[in-house]
Parts: C-alpha cells; structure tokens; sequence
C-alpha cells in the first residue's frame, strides 16, 4: 500500500483518494481539492467531477440521507458519503473512498448491486387477513400505534445495503450469495413477520433457502446501519427463535400454514421476542468487526482475498461510523 | 448506423416514482405487458423524500372532513388556477388510494382507535395528512416498490431516456435510451407511453430536488408536439436548510409547523401574523394564544399563520430576510424547541433530528432551526385530460410532477403524494386503455433512433470544447438569480438571452472516457431537457404579469383578473421542422407561448366557494 499523504488541511486543502478503475482492475488516484466548510464527502467528490476528473463515477441521488444510493468505503468503513461529514474524519489526513467491497464493481466508485433486488424477488410477499366487521365499516384496518412500531423500524430501511456490504457471510464468500438473503432481508422478512396484518409464513424459507442459520450474530450490520435499524437484536434474532420454534413443533406450524392464521398476536410476539437475547441458534463464535481501514482497501486492492473477515477482526473495537 | 437493444411491451412507463409505479401496477392489472424504466435503481427517486404524509379526506381525526373540503382548500391553495377536474378526482379519490397502500402493506401512524393518523399541514382546513413519522415517501416508495416486484413488472433500472419515438401519423410509440451503467443503446416500441419523472428542481442552485429532477418527461413531451401549461408555477418551499452551505436547500418538512413549530425573526417576532392575505384573514388566528389553542383543539380558535399556504410562507420569509431581520446565514429561525419535548420532537421527526444532528450540529430539540425558501416543486407541467392523463399527442400519458393543472398556481403539502397515486392509477389505467385499443403493429421510425444516437454520442468526437459541469453551474446561478422566487420583466428577459448562450455553449460540449457510467456524460444528455424547460419557466413567467401562488412578479405585485383565467400554453409547433438545438432535440427558440382559457368549473363545485365564504 502506497504511504498516506499527508496534507496540512489548515492550508486549506484536502487529499481525495478515490479509487478509479472496473471490473478489469485499478488503482487509487489522488484529487487534491480546496477545503471547504461544512461539507461531506460526497460534496467534495462532486467538486472533483466539476473540475478534475468529469467520467468519475459515483452513484447518488438525494444527498440526504433517504435514499441510500452513496454506499461506499470510506478510510475502509461502509459509510454514506452524503452522511459523512469531512470534518468529522481525522484531520490532516487523506480521505480514501472506495467502492462496496461485497458486489461486483461497475466502474470507480459504483458497484453492481442487482444481488439485491433478485434476492428481494424471493421473498414471499405482504399478504394481509381479511377485514374484520367494523374494519369494513370505518373503511380500513385497525392496528394500534404499538404493534405497528415493530415492522415500521424496519421499514425505516433506505435500502444503502451497507449491511449486506459488511455482511462476511457474503462479503468474503462470494458461493454463499446463491443461499443467503443477508441483513437487510433478514430485516424485510421480520418486518412482515412482525407486521400485525400479514399471514404468509417465512419461516421455512428462510431456514432453508436464506441461509438465517449463517448467520452468527456479530452485528456488523446494525454497527454500519445509517438508519441505526437495531438488525440483529430487533430482526435476525427474533427470527431465528421463530425459526426454531417452527421446526421443533412441525405440527402447530403446519397447522398455522394450512389455516392462514395469523402467526401470532401483536402481543405475543412483543412478550416473546426480547429486544436483546442471547443467540438462538447458534453460539456467537467470534466478533467480526468491520475491517480496519489499511485492511479493507489492501483486501480490496488485492482481488481474490483469503479471509479476510476473521483477519480484521482488529477492527471490532472501533466505533462505527456516525 | 449505430447498435443498439431492443424490446417491445404493451405500456412503458419513464419514471419509477410514486406516479410511475402506481401506473405500472394498474397497468400490469389490466394484463398488458408493462415495462417500468428509470434514470435511477428502483426505489430511490424523488419520491423517497417526501416527509410530511399524504393529503386525503378520510377524516379519521375530524370526522366534518370530506371530499368537498378537501377540494375547496386545493383550489384555493392554487389560487383556482387549477384545472377543477383534477383537484376534484384527486380529492375524491385519494382516501381510497391511500386506504389500498395499507392493502399492500404501508403502516401508517395510528390514531387512538387504531385508525390511520392524520397531521395538520398548510393550507388544510382539518388534519388531513397521513404520515408515517416524517419519512412517508419512503414509506410509500417502499409499499409500491414490493408491490411492483410481487407483481412481477419488469423494471430497467439506471435507464436514461433520450427521446420519445413516434409512427408515421405522429402517435407516440416507444423510446429511445441508454443504460447508465453499460452505456449501451437501447429502444422501446410500445402501444402507449406514460411520463411520470417528476420536477425541475435541478436548474435552480438552491433546490430539494435531487440530480434526477431535470425535466427530462416535461421537456421529452415537449419535443414530441406536446403542450405544457404555466411552467412559470413554481414552488419555492419556505423550509429549506440553509446552513450549512452544503446543505443549503435540503427540505425541512412542513410537519414541523403543523406539529406546533413557529417561525421568528432576529427580533424573536412571530412574523407570520403579519403577512396574512385578505383570502386567509377569516380563519387565521390574530395572536399568538388564539393560534397557540387550535393545535389541541382546532375548534378553540382559528389557524395558526405559520400554517398558511407555502407561497405566502415562503414570501413572507423572503420579505423578512430583505428586511434584515433574518438569521446569521440569510434565513430565519424554525423554532420546535420551546413548543414541544424533546421526546416528543425526536418521534414525531426522526429524520428532521438527524438530519440537522449529523449534517449542521444543530440539536433542534434544544435550538432553533434556521431555514430559507428552497425550490421544491412545479405545479406547471404537461397538459392532461383530467380523467385519462392524455396529453395532447396520442399515446403520451403524463402523470405526477410532470403533469400540470392539478395544483394550479401552488400546490398544498400532502396534495402531491396524493397526486401521484390517484392520477398514476389513472395513467395506468388511461394508457392501458389506449395500448388495448391500439391495433396494428407498432412501428417507429429508425432514423430518429439513429439521430438520437449520433447526437448523444457526438461530445466524444469534439475536443477543447465545453464542460457540461460549468454549463449546469451557470444554468443554475441564472435560474436562482433571474428566475426565482421573486421575479421582474427585464430579468426575465435577460435569463432569456442566457438560456440562448447555455444553449449554444451545450453544442460544444466535449467529454473524454467511455460511455460506462460516465457521469459527465450523463449531465451531458440532460442538459438539453434543462435548458427546454427553463427557457419555458422563464417564457411562462414573462408573459403572465400578475403574481399569483408560486409566481411572483416586483412589476406586476398583485393578482389579475384576466391572467386567473388563462393557463400560459408552451408548445413547439412543428417539432420535426424546428430548428435543431442541443442534443438532436428542437431549439429552445421554437418555443411559443400563448394564453388558453382554464376549463371552467360546473355550477355546483362553485356553490362550494360560496357556501364557504
């Protein structure tokens, strides 16, 4: 890895490194840009196709935060770059941003994200009881503001899939992608497992064709979630209890499929689903954190790569990026 | 000849926002082959940022409230420029629209009966706007978004439309485009099209409009022989951040005054109460308790003026700064802090308290916002039959933003989402008619493929020309400064005389690096849909002299009588003779605009007015 330049930021300039290249291969290329106040990394990334460098390519749409088109690496952590405050990285230093390591890159800093979408065609879909009596009459559903609250964290999701990104179940094991949904479709099933109107039942599908079992709980996906959705607590865990209680008791569960009921009370499912827990299924092996910076863009730099997962574990003690 | 993909569908719809997936959807229902094509990834447009809710009269929190209300507020909103047939399907039909999402699965905040909650929003008469926190556009994207998938719709993502194609009798019949990522061409023939792309925005340096929002349906309707009406309708949102400069134009959802905030000067005045109109003055409060008592009990005394519509806002907040009575970066103060908890603040605006959290450093549970008027919306858009969403060529449907009429001179918050989903439906439904009924094959004439390609591809050939980036810069810094929320003759007359230079400049574009995801390509190929729809905004705005809604005029101060009566019709009149401007596409100098009668509204929708006053 090439020494880190450094740039006297109080002289008022600062040193993008932006990685240029696509599929075939590429290399970090250095944008040396005035400062300005109050920006982030996109700005300046902005400013940088403005003057220097006009095919660079960077994927974005709202530079707000609700839309979750940004996703990148930046210093070797998934971030959004509309979030990412230039003033809130370390001073003097210059700023690496590379693309999503977990999906295929397009080209510079845009990756190809279809994975995705196909993986959200597999999920069953929304699929609600029928109106009650009175629901009829008043002209639409009633739920209460607390059974709704559950299924509406998830839905805060924008879809940046930063978590599917630090995700090492896909991250680092390209194979797994065919039979692992990843976070944020852990996320989508437990929001309509937990939404007070829908009848489908996940659960199956999720053991055996989504791989929930892969997953062991190091919570990289909630530490990197811009929305601080609380994905492993509130939706992986829950799920996984909910999986094992189908499969020790087939009966009752085929009971529920072939009756359309509903899969529990709002209530039941707030008394038996705690908001934090111990793992269900399986014993929490090893803290993966997200990859130290150095780590992250040698991985990267360095197409097929080991594990790295276990390897930046180094990094498991870092905050995540605000 | 150049190479390029092909396919063939039913419906093709441009534009994969609230509109354009609630027409693929009903499209789709009707059993057509339907195609769903955007500039962006499924699930990130424009859509996504509406925050405050969606306006329909289901009154589940004032149960008085109906569609007639809701109507006579919307007309009124717009200063009855409105087309009265749109603002009257869209009132009738929004509850229902809304009451299916929650079909599809959107969970709205809930009232105590554990119906759908409702919010009070500018402009409305009751709590109106259902909302989810303040991120109801993503909760609305998201719900149509997993429908489309469920119901299988085929969606080609990062999708740049260049041009619309026609057969030989002039009837719309497909598309021409490339795809971002891959830089290939590729054509669509289809039996009718719908626009559903949304707003203008990104010609304005200070907007809350995303890059997308280019005009690109307004200004490919357009060339296509289709008419546009009162693009000089633009909404300046008061709400937009102003600091820090990053950020400046970034929307600060209306929810917060509806949810009690108010808005002061330097001086720590309530300004508003001096800014209310001879319209508004019956049902606005007088002082600050009587305006303090309607948020808990609506029937306790009369509205609160920072609840005004978003014209009189923005204009008042405009007013104040020129004043100098405004804030340290040229805003004013939105206070939330001393109205309502902390608790409360950060539940009923989540994504308010993070965004100036993490973007400004401003904890607004604890300190005041500073805010400014940012460019939001246009009201103007393509010319539509009411029940159909035809434009005025055969085969072109337009639905959302793009389509003007529905919100006349200035649109309600709340009254866009509702928009979308009952006139995509109706688009979904129109053009699916059409498609039905279109018999033969569908030809289109291939030398125009060919024309568009060569034209797109063309700034590759050139060398020491322009950089499309300076072209945008200057487009904007004109817009924002020429044509903004305050506006004058000899002004617009010289944006005018600008737009024409930033055309001639955009012929010289030269761009280096391949087609692949090449960004200052991508700029390079909106900015003739950018240069199309300012020069209408500003042609628009010269020839109505009067101020009305989201039009104001220094030399024509007040509202007119006989310019509320005339929508400013934009059309090219002969497309394929026009003399050719940037892009391939007509220059911005075949542009003519003329004054059209608005669609007079039926005795009994008047009696509503009369009734009222």
């Amino acid at each position: 890895m090439a020494e880190e330049i450094i740039r006297n930021t109080a002289s008022g300039e600062v040193t993008m490194r932006l990685w240029r290249g696509d599929a075939d291969g590429g290399e970090f290329a250095e944008y040396v840009m005035p400062a300005q106040e109050g920006e982030v990394v996109l700005d300046v990334i902005h400013r940088v196709q403005a003057t220097q460098a006009p095919d660079l390519a960077c994927r974005w749409n709202c530079k707000a935060g609700k839309c979750g088109s940004c996703s990148a690496e930046i210093n070797g952590r998934p971030a959004l770059m509309c979030m990412t405050r230039m003033d809130a990285l370390p001073p003097g230093e210059s700023v690496t941003v590379a693309p999503m390591r977990t999906f295929p890159i397009l080209r510079d800093l845009v990756t190809d994200v279809s994975y995705n979408y196909e993986v959200a065609k597999r999920i069953p879909p929304f699929e609600p009881r029928p109106k009650m009596a009175d629901e009829v009459l008043a002209g639409g559903y009633r739920m209460q503001q607390i059974d709704v609250e559950r299924s509406q964290e998830f839905r805060k999701c924008i879809e940046c899939y930063l978590c599917q990104d630090v995700c090492h179940v896909i991250r680092d094991h390209e194979e797994n992608k065919t039979a692992f949904a990843g976070p944020r479709f852990f996320a989508r099933s437990a929001e309509l497992e937990m939404h007070p109107l829908d009848v489908n039942d996940r659960r199956e599908l999720l053991q055996k064709e989504q791989g929930l079992g892969k997953c062991n709980i190091t919570k990289c996906c909630t530490e990197v979630c811009p929305e601080h959705i609380k994905i492993t607590d509130n939706a992986i865990i829950p799920l996984k209890e909910r999986v094992v209680d189908a499969s020790y008791d087939p009966v009752a569960w085929l009971g529920r499929k072939i009756l359309k009921r509903r899969k529990r009370t709002p209530v039941e499912a707030t008394a038996d689903a705690p908001a934090t827990g111990p793992a269900a299924v399986q014993p929490e092996l090893e803290v993966h954190g997200i990859p130290a910076p150095e780590l992250g863009i040698a991985a990267m730099v360095g197409a097929p790569s080991g594990d790295v997962a276990s390897a930046s574990a180094t990094g498991a003690d870092e905050a995540p990026p605000e | 000849m150049a190479e390029y993909e092909t396919h063939d569908f039913d419906v093709v719809i441009i534009g994969a926002g609230g509109a354009g997936l609630r027409a693929a959807i009903e499209a789709r229902s009707m059993g057509l082959r339907t195609a769903l094509v955007c500039k962006s990834l499924l699930g990130k447009a424009h859509t996504v940022m509406a925050e405050g809710g969606v306006a329909a009269a289901l009154g589940n929190v004032h149960p008085e409230d109906n569609w007639k209300v809701h109507f006579r507020d919307t007309m009124r909103g717009g200063k009855m420029l409105n087309n009265w047939r749109m603002a009257q399907l869209h009132a009738q039909e929004s509850p229902d629209r809304v009451r299916e999402l929650e079909e599809w699965g959107a969970l709205f905040d809930r009232t105590k009966d554990g119906l759908i909650l409702q919010r009070d929003f500018g402009g409305h008469r009751f709590a109106r706007l259902a909302h989810v926190g303040d991120r109801t556009g993503l909760e609305l994207i998201r719900t149509l978004q997993q429908k489309a998938v469920a119901d299988g719709i085929e969606v080609f993502m990062e999708l740049k439309v260049l041009r619309l194609l026609h057969d030989a009798n002039g009837t719309v019949s497909g598309l021409v485009g490339y795809w971002r990522p891959s830089g290939e061409f590729v054509a669509f023939t289809a039996k009718a099209v719908v626009v559903a792309t949304g707003g203008i925005g990104k010609s304005w340096m200070y907007t809350s409009n995303s890059w997308e929002s280019t005009g690109d349906g307004h200004a490919m309707s357009l060339w296509a022989g289709a008419d546009l009406i009162d693009m000089e309708c633009v909404q300046f949102h008061p709400t937009g951040m102003v600091w820090p400069l990053s950020v400046r134009g970034l929307l600060v959802t209306e929810g917060v005054r509806g949810d009690g905030g108010v808005l002061r000067n330097s001086e720590g005045n309530r300004f508003m109460f001096d800014y209310v109109p001879p319209m508004f003055k019956d049902e606005t409060a007088d002082s600050e308790d009587e305006a303090d008592k309607w948020y808990d009990d609506h029937t306790a005394g009369r509205r609160p003026p920072e609840l005004l519509p978003r014209d009189e806002v923005a204009r008042s907040i405009n007013s104040e700064v020129k004043a100098g009575r405004g804030s340290p970066h040229g805003g004013v103060f939105l206070d939330i802090a001393t109205r309502r908890t902390a608790e409360d603040i950060r539940r009923r605006l989540p994504s308010m308290y993070h965004q100036f959290k993490e973007l400004a450093g401003v904890d607004i549970t604890t300190e005041p916002m500073e805010v400014g008027p940012t460019c939001h919306y246009v009201m103007g858009g393509v010319r539509v039959e009411a029940d159909s969403t035809a434009t005025t060529v055969a085969g072109l449907f337009a639905a959302g933003e793009v389509a003007g009429g529905m919100h006349g001179s200035n649109r309600l918050g709340g009254n866009s989402l509702s928009d979308l989903l009952v006139f995509g439906r109706r688009a979904g439904i129109g053009a699916g008619e059409f498609a039905s009924g279109r018999n033969g094959p569908v030809t289109v004439d291939h030398a125009q493929i060919d024309a568009a390609i060569a034209a797109a591809t063309a700034p590759f050939d050139r060398e020491g020309g322009e950089n499309p980036y300076d072209i945008q810069q200057d487009l904007q810094e004109t817009m924002q400064s020429l044509v903004g929320i305050i506006r004058t003759g000899s002004e617009l007359e010289e944006a005018l005389g600008k737009i024409e230079v930033l055309e001639e400049r955009a012929s010289r574009v030269s761009l280096s690096g391949g087609l692949r995801y090449n960004p200052g390509w991508n700029l390079t190929t909106d900015l003739p849909s950018m240069l199309t729809i300012s020069r209408c905004t500003a042609m628009g705005a010269l020839n109505r002299k009067e101020s009305r809604g989201g039009h104001t005029r220094n030399d024509y101060p007040k509202p007119e009588a006989d310019m509320g009566t005339v929508n400013f019709v934009e059309r090219i009149p002969d497309p394929g003779a026009a003399a050719a401007g940037v892009g391939g596409t007509p220059s911005v100098r075949s542009i003519t605009v003329t004054p059209e009668p608005v669609p007079v509204m039926p005795d009994e929708l008047k009696a509503l007015f009369e009734e009222a006053s």
